[in-house]
């Protein structure tokens, strides 16, 4: 059931706090051993005090230690346990952080949903769990249940054998049913939650439209169909946990007795005297304690081991980014040059781009446009150096002609050179500033204001109460869909590359904020050496070079006037955005024609 | 945090029966652990002290094996019923919390609140596991275990039923002020807990621009610290919050330690016998036991019953003001006003004033509009104008804040609005498709209606995607502007005498535009309409127009 590939995944990140591990390890049996000891001196004592003995002073003050020490042990234990396991979590979190920051963006993949995300980081908090409630109760368990059975054993073997029964029936037994009926319930409980919750969601986003059609009703009796199915279902489930409670309350009740059938007959034959039999009947009362934890321990570990196994697979992913070298940037303005460019997203059957040339001279713009999926965003990968190139190069040239390939760059000079805005920029979840900050740390206050002005959002933020420290929100929520583009092309414009990427700065916006957008975007980067990746043709006419790609090829290429007075591609997608473009153009200028205009005229509202 | 929520019994009539499930359970349960501690005592006792064999004890071993057979059982009977209530708990909550929603309204049920209801329905819900099955078992017996154990220390050694008694209720107190003290630093610790977890969460998903501004190296020592700040603050609030539980196995042991030592020197004294010291020792730490379970799972019960008492919160929003729930009430003081049909009626908006959510704001302000029955009505305005507003009045989800909505002269809010919406067809600006056909989605009303009249209605609203496709979740499959015209084939199937449409071209190529217009006039004919739109092809079909200019105010 565990993969041994995953327990040393698991072994490997706690060897650093191994000594705290097993720390938490000994007290926590050391308070469990006080509990047993308290039950097995007490049950001592009175017998002894029975024969009326004239000292008894030791066996109270054993009784009176184990009392405090129960206590004050396990608060210590769990102290040490969690200490650790934060430890763990610690490493964990930059262990993972290191496998992601390897793979990304491009080689993550599926990942890069948000969902997934947070999965991973429940998954680190798994692994907490794992040590704290799993682990550690099960080494508790084996210790003090390894002792419980020596010291009834060496008073009289049999008993002995017999606490070891009973501690492996309600350890193993009660845990496997738990865990047993837990799986059974999640295979056929999810499929039925999962439907019960889309119903949900269903009813909830549209309870308007159902309302308005009267069809609530409907989506009603429905839901209480399936709830009454997943409650049958849940209930059936029950059955299991109920058997794993039986098991170990007669676990308990049954070692008793067969203390008493193996004790009762050796008092009788003298082999232990009558002060032991009462120990041998009343340890198992405080030893099975010890079996308690076990059921949620088994689930812990069963749900622990997935997230590691998962945690473990991110160490796999691929790492298509290039490698960073050691040269610096060539001296002088720099102009980019991409040659043969073949490239393929980790795990694809084909290249996404084939053979693709580019020249980008200092101050020139480049547009790259075609459909979805025609390779613009695998250009633009490639470009940062997060998607090696399969053949080709791309090169950074110098103005004395010099040349460095962008795999022999050194990482920090190569985000020198070529910085994006790409569709997926994300906004953390800080102020303003600490956002605009991220692309160069050491910016002055007038860097960070002409930035945002080139962006136009200056005046928009010096209107806002708390200007560059008014915060974001989570992914940039509290701002509207075109701010968050701006903040991107700020920030973008802040770090001041040599080479300037746009990957769709209009993405996610509506229509009107994304002709506004485009046009100030094009005027931000007047001057500026500058690729441009879009599917929105409008105000293109004004860059340099238009690169028509389809299927991950160049299908067409040339200056703007050039292109759209030639029939191809670009010039019939072009005619038939502008066919949509009109339909959308006339409207803010709508007129209404007087003949349209009310005949019967509203009440107006006299304003106050 | 109450141990308890009153309302839980009010509104979920399973919980009732099951707790007094439990009660009996608990009692039986008290019965057997008094029992079995008693035969245990009798057979050590007699085997020691009287050297009685197993042949002679063959009466009480029986007993023995009885009793633990029961105990087996009734273990099993706790479990399986807590479980089983616990899931019908669950459904009944959620039932009526989903029944309360649809009637308290779209408009209640606006933005985010619906996400965090759905969340609320489906996990939170399922949180009240921890609370019935673990929590609310080991609570019942909390309270009477103890009094058992209490009642037979009393009649055997009052000394020892002494230090019990003393001691139970000073752990429910003492837990009690660990907690009071901790709570603030907690609730505290507990938030930055969570912003550091969001934090990491916010810099993996920016992993891709850290790394294209070239800092995501510089992120592990920040990685590193946020880690290591987390592990301090959650000690400082653990070191707290495991003094309860320290207070708690501190007094169990120690009072179970007192009472052993005691009985030992008064056995000593010749002032109890063996049997009776045996049977308080066995019995003592029976009372502290379920106290231990309960506050074992103490947290898992605090989410349920937050869960619960949000799902309570919703129960308990009072319809009134809302809207819908105002006329319901109304309905049935007026025992149903007679739905007037729009056809021939004038409607009208008689100074009427909508406020915002924030109340402050309005969204109408006191507008004065009227629909002529049988005519096209435009509606051209810039958004964030009240458009919406205007159809949601119409439609009774929107009520005003001051002012009427009248139909023939009757108010309304007096009408039974169910029969009212019956004769209304709307396509809404944003409009939602569900999980079925086009066609189910079409005939969204009237799910009898043939396959025939379905396709006729889709052709008029040019959907040009097959009727048999079958949407996803939440209509997924189709673009926005083939959602749109599904949408309007369903206002349309309707047959209703007022069709209320909001821009039912959006998102529409010039030639389906075409065709629509070209089909609109033969399909609205005779009908009253509202046609919230800016396009003029639309416009030119309307026989009145009326422009809102901000906040609702006919121009």
């Amino acid at each position: 059931m565990i993969d041994t590939k995953d327990l040393w995944w698991l072994l490997r990140a706690a060897r650093p706090e191994v000594v705290r591990l097993l720390g938490a390890a000994v007290l926590g049996s050391a308070a469990l051993g006080c509990a047993i000891g308290l039950v097995a001196t007490a049950a001592w004592l009175v017998s002894r005090a029975a024969e009326q003995p004239p000292v008894l002073a030791l066996a109270i003050a054993c009784v009176r230690v184990f009392g405090v020490g129960r206590g004050v042990l396990r608060y210590c234990e769990r102290l040490v346990s969690h200490d650790a396991a934060f430890r763990v979590m610690a490493r964990t979190r930059v262990a993972v952080y290191e496998d992601l920051e390897r793979a990304a963006p491009a080689g993550l993949g599926r990942l890069r949903g948000g969902d997934l995300l947070a999965r991973v980081v429940s998954d680190v908090d798994a692994v907490q769990d794992l040590l704290v409630r799993s682990l550690l109760p099960v080494a508790v368990a084996l210790i003090t249940g390894g002792a419980s059975v020596l010291l009834i054993g060496v008073l009289l073997p049999a008993a002995g054998v017999v606490v070891l029964i009973g501690l492996l029936v309600a350890g193993l037994v009660a845990p496997a049913a738990v865990l047993a009926a837990a799986g059974r319930a999640d295979r056929s409980l999810a499929p039925a939650r999962g439907a019960l919750s889309e119903t949900v969601v269903e009813l909830l986003n549209g309870v308007a439209d159902l309302t308005a059609h009267r069809a609530t009703g409907r989506w009603l009796d429905r839901l209480d169909r399936q709830d009454r199915e997943l409650t049958a279902l849940a209930q059936r489930a029950a059955t299991g946990t109920g058997i794993a409670a039986a098991v170990s309350t007669a676990a308990l009740g049954l070692t008793m007795l067969g203390e008493l059938l193996v004790g009762i007959p050796a008092v009788q034959s003298g082999r232990i005297s009558g002060v032991v039999l009462a120990v041998l009947v009343l340890t198992p009362l405080a030893a099975f304690e010890l079996t308690a934890p076990l059921p949620l321990a088994a689930q812990h570990l069963s749900r622990g081991m997935r997230a590691v196994g998962r945690l473990r697979a991110l160490a796999d992913l691929p790492r298509p980014a290039t490698p960073g070298g050691h040269l610096p940037v060539p001296f002088g303005s720099l102009s980019l040059e991409v040659r043969g460019l073949t490239a393929r997203w980790p795990g694809a059957a084909a290249p996404a781009l084939h053979d693709l040339d580019l020249t980008l001279t200092p101050g020139r713009r480049i547009a790259v446009v075609g459909e979805s999926g025609a390779g613009k965003s695998t250009l633009v990968t490639a470009l940062l150096g997060f998607l090696a190139p399969e053949s080709g190069q791309i090169r950074l040239v110098g103005s004395g002609g010099f040349g460095v390939d962008l795999a022999d760059l050194e990482d920090g000079a190569r985000r020198q050179a070529i910085a994006a805005c790409t569709q997926d920029a994300h906004l953390f979840d800080s102020t303003i500033r600490h956002n605009l900050l991220l692309a160069r740390p050491d910016a002055t206050e007038s860097e960070l204001a002409e930035a945002l002005q080139k962006a136009r959002m200056w005046r928009w933020v010096g209107r806002l109460p708390s200007r560059l420290d008014t915060p974001v929100g989570e992914r940039g929520v509290r701002l509207s869909g075109g701010e968050r583009q701006r903040l991107a092309l700020a920030r973008a414009l802040l770090a001041d590359p040599a080479v300037l990427l746009l990957d769709e700065p209009t993405a996610h916006v509506d229509e009107a904020t994304a002709d506004a957008l485009m046009r100030d975007l094009l005027v931000a980067t007047q001057g500026r050496t500058t690729l441009l990746v879009t599917h929105r043709l409008a105000g293109l006419g004004v860059v340099d070079e238009i690169i028509v790609l389809a299927g991950g090829r160049v299908i067409q290429r040339g200056a703007p006037t050039e292109l759209i007075h030639t029939d191809g591609p670009y010039r019939r997608m072009w005619l038939r955005s502008a066919a949509k473009d009109n339909v959308r153009a006339d409207a803010p200028t709508m007129q209404i024609s007087s003949a349209l205009l009310t005949r019967h005229s509203p009440l107006a509202t006299p304003e106050l | 945090m109450r141990p308890f929520d009153p309302r839980l019994l009010r509104h979920a009539r399973a919980g009732r029966a099951h707790l007094g499930t439990t009660v009996g359970i608990g009692i039986a349960q008290a019965g057997l652990v008094l029992a079995q501690a008693a035969l245990l005592a009798t057979m050590i006792s007699a085997a020691f002290l009287d050297d009685r064999g197993l042949a002679a004890l063959a009466g009480p071993l029986g007993l023995l094996v009885l009793v633990v057979a029961a105990r087996a059982g009734l273990a099993f009977a706790t479990e399986w019923a807590a479980q089983r209530t616990s899931a019908a708990v669950k459904k009944e909550l959620r039932q009526l919390l989903l029944h309360h929603v649809v009637r308290l309204g779209p408009r209640w049920l606006s933005g985010e609140r619906s996400g965090e209801l759905a969340t609320l329905a489906s996990r939170g819900v399922d949180a009240l596991d921890g609370y019935f099955a673990r929590y609310l078992p080991q609570l019942v017996l909390a309270g009477l275990i103890p009094l058992a154990v209490a009642g037979t220390l009393l009649a055997a050694d009052q000394t020892s039923a002494l230090v019990v008694i003393l001691t139970v209720p000073l752990i429910p107190a003492f837990m009690v002020l660990v907690g009071v003290v901790s709570r603030r630093r907690m609730d505290r610790q507990w938030t930055t807990l969570q912003a550091l977890a969001h934090h990491f969460l916010d810099i993996l998903s920016g992993l891709g621009t850290l790394k294209a501004f070239g800092r995501s190296r510089a992120q592990v020592t920040m990685i590193r610290k946020l880690a290591d700040q987390q592990r301090r603050a959650s000690l400082s609030t653990l070191r707290l919050a495991f003094l309860s539980s320290f207070v708690l196995e501190l007094l169990a042991t120690l009072s179970v330690a007192m009472v052993a030592v005691g009985v030992g020197l008064r056995l000593v004294d010749g002032q109890l016998d063996l049997r009776t010291a045996l049977l308080v020792l066995i019995v003592a730490p029976e009372a502290y036991l379920p106290l231990r379970q309960a506050a074992a799972h103490y947290h898992a019960s605090v989410e349920g019953l937050a869960a619960a008492g949000q799902v309570f919160d919703v129960l308990e929003q009072d319809a009134a003001g809302v809207g819908q729930g105002t006329t319901d009430r109304r309905r049935s003081d007026h025992a149903g006003g007679p739905a007037a049909d729009p056809r021939s009626a004038l409607i009208r908006l008689d100074d009427v004033t909508v406020l915002g959510s924030d109340r402050a704001h309005p969204l109408l302000d006191r507008l004065s509009l009227e629909f002529t029955p049988g005519q096209v009505t435009g509606l051209v305005a810039p958004s964030g104008a009240g458009k919406s507003t205007v159809l949601g009045l119409l439609l009774g989800f929107v009520t005003p804040d001051s002012g009427r909505v009248l139909v023939n002269g009757h108010d309304l809010a007096d009408l039974d609005l169910d029969a009212w919406r019956a004769r209304v067809g709307w396509l809404p600006q944003d409009p939602v498709l569900f999980a079925g056909t086009v066609a189910d989605n079409i005939r969204l009303r009237h799910p009898q209606v043939d396959d025939s009249t379905v396709a006729a209605i889709a052709r008029a609203a040019a959907v040009d995607v097959p009727l048999t496709l079958e949407l996803g979740e939440r209509g997924y499959g189709v673009s926005a502007g083939q959602r749109r015209r599904i949408a309007l084939a369903r206002a349309l199937l309707s047959d209703a005498p007022l069709l209320l449409l909001d821009e039912p071209t959006e998102g529409v190529d010039p030639e389906t535009e075409a065709a629509l217009l070209a089909t609109f006039p033969r399909l609205l004919v005779g009908r009253t309409v509202v046609l919230v739109t800016h396009r003029p092809g639309l416009l030119r079909l309307c026989q009145h127009v009326v422009r809102l200019d901000h906040v609702g105010v006919a121009a």
